[in-house]
């Protein structure tokens, strides 16, 4: 018998709405159909966060706002057998999975399913020497004694198991985003792993849906050109999935946010490198025979995606110890207050200098274009414009903190010794991670699942 | 046939985004018919040439005639990216809007967009002689 399964999403980023999961659950919910909510939530520096704050504490390191987004969806989605799928457990689901475990008795279902995938962290078995790096980072080098993390992009195997093993929730690691999608639709219609062109469409829906609702009208608005209907409110993405593959794109009704051939174009570009050859653990997707076609209100069909035997490699995140990134900044505004700006860069460039700070620097002219700048301040003048406000602003990096405190204590000392009017001075000093990204062989690589331990 | 001046913006829609070192950004045309002044204008080169003082060291262009879009990869153009970049942006994600700033000359007659945003006067193509 063919049915179509609903997925939908929860969260597209880790800081997304909290309150978006709601009507997705509560549609899927009312549909009496089969489906699942996943939540995205882990970005590469996100995951090295993660395991900077699980050095601190072990029983941390997993999404921080698990506990925001869980409460108000955990019961309803285990009452309607919707399966939540997300990596939020980030550098730590094992401890994900006992928080989890803590609401979930919290919400009355205290017999709840969770399951745990793991073998994404290779921290103890990567061989930086032998691992080669991927190309669009060549060019940057990893220490291995300096690794702080490293997590190889997981396949949906791990989580479809889990799921056709009885799993509601399954918290993972390290996986690719579409993966989160793949899996439980794998695990519903039982297509087969070879099956190139259903495991590309089901990757398809993956990644029209990892961002959340950047599918459905969010990051999109652009006034009188591209209107959002009540953005304060964007109904977060949900795909209606058959058998055969074929997807239709949507939102819960009387939400806010759209869904459109155009958000949807948008979505199926982003973050796409060659559109023929879209590298995932478990398929090469190829979008350049997709169609859109509008068939509804907030109702998009995708049709065509294709797919090609899964890459020999897999691609792993290693993060090292970054620099120091310092910024301080410094408004000017009205008469002549482009010139006022310039002239108090120019008088920082001298300080910097006459005090022997060998920082990297960057100046910028914040209302002046200057996001389109060079760090070299190379765009040409044209561009500019004489903005009648403008924000200063010194941007420093260096390994040594102290080299960085004292160039962003000169934009400070402007307030008095700095061209007239200068006012609103902020600034702050953040150590930064470094990624790197490396191929590495299959075989390096073991996936698995466990159920968390159901408490007697 | 008289031709006008327009931004990319009047007929087009962009998102970027990025990858360490390296952007993409999509281009999509509001209609059929400004599809083939996609084509024909915005050209890997041209995009290069938006970029190259930002250090772009290349431009690759990808077709999509279904979707009547075009994809963008540019390298080295972050300046280091999220890694060790010093801009406000390090994604680089507002770039959308600066390839949505390219000059295109089009035929008078060519529907911008849709019908109800054209008495908006940011809208108003600039004519030019041909």
């Amino acid at each position: 018998m063919t049915s179509t399964f609903l997925i939908g999403s929860g969260a597209g980023f880790s800081g997304d709405r909290v309150d978006a999961p709601q009507s997705v659950v509560a549609a899927i919910a009312a549909s009496g159909k089969p489906g699942a909510i996943i939540f995205e939530t882990l970005a590469e520096r996100t995951l090295a966060l993660g395991h900077v704050a699980r050095a601190i504490n072990p029983e941390k390191g997993y999404e921080p706002l698990l506990e925001e987004f869980l409460p108000p969806i955990l019961a309803q989605c285990y009452q309607h057998k919707i399966a939540i799928i997300s990596n939020f457990g980030a550098a730590n689901p094992r401890a994900a999975a006992k928080l989890v475990r803590r609401i979930a008795a919290e919400c009355g279902c205290p017999e709840l399913s969770i399951a745990v995938v793991e073998g994404d962290d290779i921290r103890d078995s990567i061989d930086l020497s032998k691992s080669q790096v991927w190309e669009g980072d060549a060019g940057l080098i990893g220490n291995a004694d300096e690794i702080i993390a490293a997590n190889v992009y997981l396949g949906a195997r791990a989580i479809a198991d889990a799921l056709t093993a009885g799993a509601n929730v399954v918290i993972t690691g390290r996986v690719a985003d579409p993966a989160l999608v793949v899996g439980p639709l794998v695990a519903h219609f039982g297509w087969d792993w070879k099956d190139w062109d259903k495991i590309a469409s089901a990757t398809l829906v993956g990644h029209l849906l990892e961002c959340g609702s950047q599918v459905s009208g969010g990051y999109f608005a652009d006034p009188g050109y591209k209107d959002v209907p009540a953005m304060e409110n964007i109904g977060f993405p949900i795909a209606e999935v058959s058998q055969e593959g074929d997807i239709v794109i949507t939102k819960a009704a009387g939400t806010g946010g759209c869904v459109n051939a155009m958000t949807v174009k948008e979505q199926i570009l982003y973050e796409l490198h060659d559109p023929a050859n879209y590298l995932t653990p478990d398929v090469v997707l190829d979008i350049t025979q997709v169609t859109i076609e509008e068939i509804g209100l907030d109702r998009v069909r995708v049709t065509g995606a294709k797919g090609k035997q899964r890459p020999l490699t897999l691609k792993a995140t290693v993060n090292f110890p970054g620099d120091w990134l310092g910024e301080a900044e410094i408004s000017y505004a009205g008469p002549n207050a482009f010139a006022r700006a310039r002239l108090a860069a120019d008088t920082i460039c001298k300080r910097l200098q006459m005090r022997g700070l060998t920082v990297r620097k960057r100046l910028d002219f914040i209302g002046a274009m200057c996001v389109f700048d060079s760090d070299a301040g190379s765009l040409d003048d044209a561009e500019r414009g004489n903005p009648q406000e403008v924000r200063m602003r010194l941007a420093v990096s260096s390994e040594v903190k102290s080299d960085i405190d004292k160039s962003l204590q000169e934009v400070l000392a402007l307030y008095c010794c700095g061209p007239a009017g200068g006012g609103g001075v902020r600034s702050r000093v953040q150590s930064r991670i470094r990624t790197v990204s490396y191929l590495v062989p299959r075989d390096l690589v073991s996936p698995s699942f466990f159920f968390e331990e159901i408490p007697a | 046939m008289k031709q006008v001046t327009i931004k990319l913006h009047e007929i087009a829609h962009a998102r970027a985004g990025d990858k360490g070192n390296r952007l993409n950004i999509s281009v999509i045309a509001y209609s059929i018919d400004a599809w083939p002044f996609l084509l024909e204008q915005v050209t890997a080169a041209r995009v290069e040439e938006l970029f190259k003082h930002r250090g772009a060291s290349r431009v690759a262009r990808y077709e999509l005639p279904n979707l009547h879009a075009l994809n963008f990869v540019i390298d080295d153009v972050l300046e280091g990216g999220v890694n060790s970049g010093l801009a406000l942006d390090t994604h680089g994600k507002t770039n959308s809007f600066r390839l949505l700033g390219l000059t295109l000359f089009v035929p008078i007659n060519l529907t911008l967009r849709t019908a109800k945003n054209t008495n908006m006067p940011w809208c108003q193509p600039v004519p030019v002689e041909a």
